[in-house]
């Protein structure tokens, strides 16, 4: 019986991080380039210049299938809570459940409408209700960030509750939203949702004019995405620190954890690499800058961080994923600046990007994949025993179902995960080559990239207009 | 008694109105999906293009009905999810199968495009089987043992008939010419399928549950009841008729046996809601037994009342845009 539900919950946890992992990708990616495409559009509506119309032309394409990922993805996540962890629901449902309720009543809603005018009502409507729907799409997605990330961060730094006979029952609505980490994630998440978004837009320019696409559009765009990554990064860097002093005020084991810190310290070293060890613990080959990480946390090169070893008894984050996921994630950051301050620099001296930077920036595309889920494991993982610190354990919140059922779903889920993943990326590269060869006349108006899509290919199987999307 | 005390029960109507509206509206895109023709490729393009602006504000439905069941009944929502833990995720296989399968259809190297509408059939078969035999497993409340499981399995094929039924109705209205044929025969075939498995639900449930046979069959109510079987009766025959009749001249009335199909829909439903209301679990929870705290019922109550009439509103908007036959949408 112990056994079985030790089975129950790592499945059941594997199951939630594959999920979790799998919809975050697409979010992070539309909340932002909803409002690249906000920007293209008015660029046009101010301009008039065909060529914003195109950039808008092919990036909402991009976004109509990763919105779809999306949707889908985060349907499953809706019925997670009450498949995976009932316990989750009947402790803390009462402040879970409106928050929850308020991200589907405001923004899925309204994206999910708006999203129908957006991608085919262009002909329907007058183009500043066409403008007015974009907009509103990308309201929708903000919003859908805030109500999740306000959940989240309540997991993480619970606020305006009591607890009547073992179920936490809502005080302040206010403090319960504006919790203490609140403000600090969202903006990180806003902020890592542009860089993705910035990054996969000026990879995927740069792949288009490697492959010899002689057009405008792809320039002006990749222009846009580095600009945007390079105002961005900063910020980031800054917010992310002041996340972390947050993190070390509410949430010192994790803080302990990512910095490899065991014994209580004094002007603590920051630890550039080394190997946690649990079982000694202790680390293996250290290199460090001594005293940075006191100064960082504490802004005092003999300040105190406290170690692993003091939270021993109530149980602290496995070590390891966090160390080296905060090194990740703060690793692809500081590449990004690098990466992004030079081809601005490049582009404002030559007036472009040589072709050995558009090949860089085609590896960056997905960095700002890969440095948010390493922020997410660490921030997630860091909060482990707790499910929801200091009330909920999530060995407590596990279902009772059996883990044969839970193995099923989870080999389902994968399955499909890894199918579509591919299929994502293989589109995605394929719609960028394919516009390398269509030809688009530098007419004036709306050109209708469809049609002329048909007309070059010559194919009657290809996009015909009403069809696409 | 002042509005507080009867939270649970307005979350109670809620919930129900949202599936309803997902039964409807979801119902449709679900058949059309399970109609598509895989031996004429401008006919599935012309049917996946008439559901292509609608189908995700359409599943928005179901989040909502899920979010509701949690929020406000999270303790039937724990019970009911986790009886029914297969069937949910392959409703989610299916659903996601779909709905990718919408964009990567017209996306995708042209050769894979047959695939992904095989895709899109598949998902669509799967969710609306697991949907129709998730129905059939609560209306029983999860009873173990063989009549349970062949009630559900009943209803799955009951429910993915009727919602071939709505779509090819749907069909009807927004397509013309061949396609308009077609549909209208294969909405004609569909609805025998949905009338009989309404018929047999109908009279399998007061038979198995005795709770059920007291509420139609006790002695005032049974008169005003009555009607309910005879007009669905009716709208069968009536849709029928006009089916029979496709195409009409002028295209008369090509919106009638979607309008009628979706009453009978409502009907069903208002028949099954009579039957348990106010059970969250048929005859297990009541809504009141399993309400999450008055505050929080309270705080996400104000949000309903504001924001549902606004969704309404703005839901309206949008089949209005796109009123009309559908042959003309443009994408971007
Ligand atoms: C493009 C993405 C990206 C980039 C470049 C960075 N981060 Fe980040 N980081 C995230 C994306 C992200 C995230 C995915 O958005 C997380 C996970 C949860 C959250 O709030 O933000 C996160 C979490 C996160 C946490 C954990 C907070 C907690 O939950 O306790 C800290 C301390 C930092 N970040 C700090 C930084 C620093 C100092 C960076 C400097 C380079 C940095 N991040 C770059
Ligand atoms: C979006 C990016 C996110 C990622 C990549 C992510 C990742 C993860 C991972 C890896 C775990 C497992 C930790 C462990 O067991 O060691 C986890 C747990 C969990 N997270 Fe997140 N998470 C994300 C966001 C969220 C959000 C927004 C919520 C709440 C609304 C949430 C709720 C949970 C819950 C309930 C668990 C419990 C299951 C568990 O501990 O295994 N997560 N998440
Ligand atoms: C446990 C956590 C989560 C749940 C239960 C959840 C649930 C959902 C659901 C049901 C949808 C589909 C809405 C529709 O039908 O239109 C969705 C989409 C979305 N979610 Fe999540 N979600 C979670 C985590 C997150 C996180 C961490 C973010 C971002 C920070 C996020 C942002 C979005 C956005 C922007 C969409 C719109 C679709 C898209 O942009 O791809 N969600 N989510």
């Amino acid at each position: 019986m112990e056994s079985q539900l030790a089975d129950v919950l790592m499945l059941s946890r594997i199951q939630f991080a594959a999920n979790i992992s799998f919809h975050i990708l697409f979010p992070t990616i539309t909340i932002a380039l909803a409002w690249f495409l906000v920007y293209f559009k008015v660029r046009h509506e101010i301009s008039g210049h065909p060529v914003w119309m195109r950039i808008y032309r092919f990036w909402v394409k991009v976004f109509a299938l990763s919105f779809a990922l999306g949707v889908v993805s985060g349907i499953t996540m809706s019925f997670q809570f009450g498949t995976n962890w009932p316990g989750f629901m009947e402790k803390v449902g009462n402040i879970a459940g409106p928050l929850l309720g308020y991200e589907v009543l405001t923004a899925f809603f309204m994206e999910a409408t708006f999203l129908g005018i957006m991608l085919f009502g262009s002909q329907r409507v007058p183009s500043w209700v066409h403008t007015l729907s974009t907009f509103l799409v990308a309201i929708g997605t903000s919003l859908s960030a805030f109500w999740i990330i306000a959940l989240n961060s309540w997991m993480h730094t619970p606020d305006g509750f009591e607890m009547i006979d073992g179920v936490a029952h809502p005080l302040s609505w206010w403090d319960i939203i504006f919790n203490a980490s609140m403000p600090y994630r969202l903006t990180h998440m806003m902020i890592a949702s542009g860089l993705t978004a910035a990054f996969l837009i000026a990879g995927l320019s740069a792949y288009r004019l490697l492959k010899g696409d002689q057009k405008l559009a792809p320039r002006k765009a990749m222009s846009a995405g580095i600009v945007v990554a390079a105002l961005l990064i900063p910020v980031q860097i800054f917010v992310g620190d002041l996340h972390g002093l947050n993190t070390f005020e509410h949430q010192p084991q994790k803080v302990a954890a990512m910095e490899g810190v065991w014994e209580t310290e004094r002007g603590a070293p920051l630890l550039l690499f080394a190997w946690p060890d649990e079982t000694t613990r202790s680390n293996a080959f250290e290199v460090g800058v001594p005293g940075l990480a006191s100064l960082i946390l504490t802004h005092d090169l003999n300040g105190e961080i406290p170690g692993l070893n003091e939270f021993e008894e109530e149980g602290h984050p496995p070590v390891k994923p966090l160390f080296f996921g905060f090194r990740v994630m703060v690793g692809l950051g500081l590449l990004m600046l690098a990466v992004s301050w030079v081809s601005v620099w490049l582009l404002w001296r030559r007036g472009n990007v040589p072709v050995w930077m558009q090949r860089v920036l085609v590896g960056m595309t997905f960095s700002g994949w890969v440095a948010t889920l390493a922020g997410w494991y660490v921030t997630e993982i860091g909060r482990q025993p707790w499910l929801v610190s200091g009330v909920l354990r999530t060995a407590d919140a596990v279902t009772t179902v059996p883990g044969a059922q839970v193995g099923l779903s989870l080999t389902l889920y994968l399955v499909t995960y890894a199918v579509l993943l591919f299929a994502y990326l293989q589109t995605l590269f394929y719609m960028a080559r394919k516009s390398v060869e269509v030809e688009e006349f530098e007419r004036h108006g709306d050109v209708d990239l469809d049609e002329l899509e048909a007309r070059v290919s010559g194919q009657s199987d290809n996009a015909t207009p009403e069809e696409a999307r | 008694m002042n509005l507080t005390d009867w939270l649970p029960e307005i979350f109670l109507v809620l919930m129900g109105l949202a599936v309803l509206i997902y039964a409807v509206l979801d119902g449709f895109d679900l058949g059309v999906g399970l109609l598509l023709p895989m031996d004429n490729e401008p006919q599935r393009s012309q049917m996946i293009a008439s559901i292509g602006p609608f189908w995700d504000a359409n599943e928005t439905w179901l989040v909502l009905a899920v979010g509701i069941l949690l929020i406000a009944f999270p303790e039937a929502h724990s019970l009911v999810l986790r009886e029914m833990y297969l069937p949910a995720a392959f409703l989610l296989i299916g659903l996601i199968l779909r709905g990718v399968s919408f964009d990567f259809r017209a996306k995708a190297i042209t050769g894979h495009r047959r695939l992904w509408d095989y895709t899109f059939k598949a998902g669509s078969l799967i969710s609306s089987m697991t949907l129709g035999y998730m129905l059939g497993r609560y209306v029983l409340a999860f009873q173990p043992g063989l009549v349970a499981q062949a009630f559900a399995v009943l209803s799955a094929v009951c429910v993915t008939a009727a919602f071939a039924y709505i779509g090819g109705a749907w069909l009807v209205m927004k397509a013309e010419g061949d396609l308009q044929i077609r549909a209208a025969y294969w909405s004609r075939r569909a609805g025998w399928v949905a009338a009989i498995g309404i018929a047999a639900i109908s009279i399998m449930n007061p038979l198995v549950s005795a709770d059920v046979a007291e509420r139609w069959l006790s002695m005032p109510a049974v008169f005003l009841l009555i009607p309910i079987p005879l007009v669905c009766l009716l709208l069968v025959v009536l849709v029928d008729q006009y089916l029979k009749q496709v195409p009409t001249r002028n295209d008369v009335g090509c919106w009638f046996p979607f309008v009628a199909v979706a009453l009978l829909f409502v009907l069903s439903f208002l028949g099954l809601a009579y039957s348990f209301f106010p059970y969250v679990v048929p005859g297990q929870l009541t809504a009141a037994e399993s309400a999450s705290a008055t505050a929080s019922l309270q705080f996400i109550g104000v949000g309903v009342a504001i924001v549902l009439p606004l969704i309404l509103a703005y839901t309206a908007f949008a089949y209005r845009v796109f009123w009309g036959k559908s042959t003309e949408l443009k994408y971007y």
